[in-house]
């Protein structure tokens, strides 16, 4: 990876200007063309290092409701479960961890009232209790993944 | 931007975006142009003027419906292939200000408080842990141990085995 790459990867995950030439700009701050910044972060993306470049939305603030959710699956049934709990539209990420709570998912709907009724019909249709666990605090965050 | 800690409770029903911010969101979900005037090329899109595309973006980011704007590395292929959701049992009358601080530790991506679910579930802290290796994760955690001192009673670290489902949040 190019020293201009890991800037691009380190520094611009954030503060990226909305204004008439933001590639100008962040040139001006890197101290680099702005062609080098737009053709640095074009084949990052090509070359998947990136998973995306744009505006990261906060979900909740969209109106929309958000929730975090657990469920304790024995193995021989796990692959059943997790095929219900992808089934629902709302479901945006399924993860399996290594716990007794083994399946976390996330859950995301157009409405904050949505959530519960969305949780019940996973819990009907899967047999086991999912365990509700909506963010209460955000704390802030300082991550650079150092690149 | 320095956002403090911060509830989050919105209201209901007071909505914060409109239809156009709605049409902006859906036309930027899967990211910007890389053009050099990508909010130009972006009005042009939605028929509207880059001006009023730049202020409605503007006043999202004041409202926090934008986070933030820039890339987003994809950890794996930055080699950062251990991740963890490490979760901790701390004092409910403490966990602001602890959860501030391991929220500023330089490894920790989202750090929230969530409900416990005693008895089977007493883990109020949330930090998830990214690493190079299970070795590099395990010792941001002794580092999350040492600025929680006394206040962790209780902590569990749970690797992710495998993506079940990853589609992203979509507005329709």
């Amino acid at each position: 990876m190019s020293p201009l790459e890991s800037q691009i990867i380190n520094e611009l995950q954030g503060g990226f200007p909305v204004s008439e030439n933001p590639f100008a700009e962040v040139a001006g701050r890197l101290g680099v063309s702005e062609e080098q910044v737009m053709s640095g972060i074009q084949g990052l993306l090509n070359d998947g290092m990136l998973s995306r470049f744009g505006p990261l939305y906060h979900a909740e603030r969209m109106g929309g409701g958000l929730t975090l959710a657990a469920m304790s699956i024995p193995e021989s049934d796990f692959d059943r479960v997790a095929a219900i709990v992808n089934g629902f539209p709302e479901v945006a990420h399924n993860y399996e961890r290594d716990h007794e709570f083994n399946m976390w998912f996330v859950v995301a709907t157009d409405k904050p009232e949505q959530v519960g009724n969305v949780l019940e019909h996973i819990q009907s249709q899967a047999g086991y209790t999912v365990f509700n666990m909506p963010k209460e605090q955000e704390f802030f965050i300082g991550l650079r993944l150092e690149a | 931007m320095n956002l403090p800690a911060m509830k989050r409770q919105m209201p209901h029903g007071d909505q914060v975006i409109d239809e156009t911010d709605r049409r902006i969101i859906i036309a930027t979900q899967a990211g910007l142009p890389v053009t050099k005037r990508p909010y130009h090329d972006l009005a042009l899109q939605l028929g509207l003027e880059a001006n009023e595309v730049m202020a409605r973006m503007q006043k999202m980011i004041q409202d926090g419906v934008i986070r933030r704007i820039g890339v987003v590395p994809n950890h794996y292929a930055l080699g950062y292939t251990a991740n963890a959701m490490s979760v901790w049992d701390v004092p409910d009358e403490k966990i602001t200000e602890l959860g501030e601080r391991v929220g500023q530790l330089d490894f920790v991506s989202h750090c929230y408080q969530r409900p416990r679910h005693l008895p089977s579930w007493p883990f109020n802290l949330f930090a998830m842990v990214h690493g190079k290796s299970t070795a590099a994760v395990e010792e941001k955690i002794r580092e999350i141990e040492n600025v929680l001192g006394e206040d962790n009673r209780g902590n569990a670290l749970l690797y992710s085995k495998r993506i079940l489902k990853k589609t992203g949040l979509r507005l329709t």
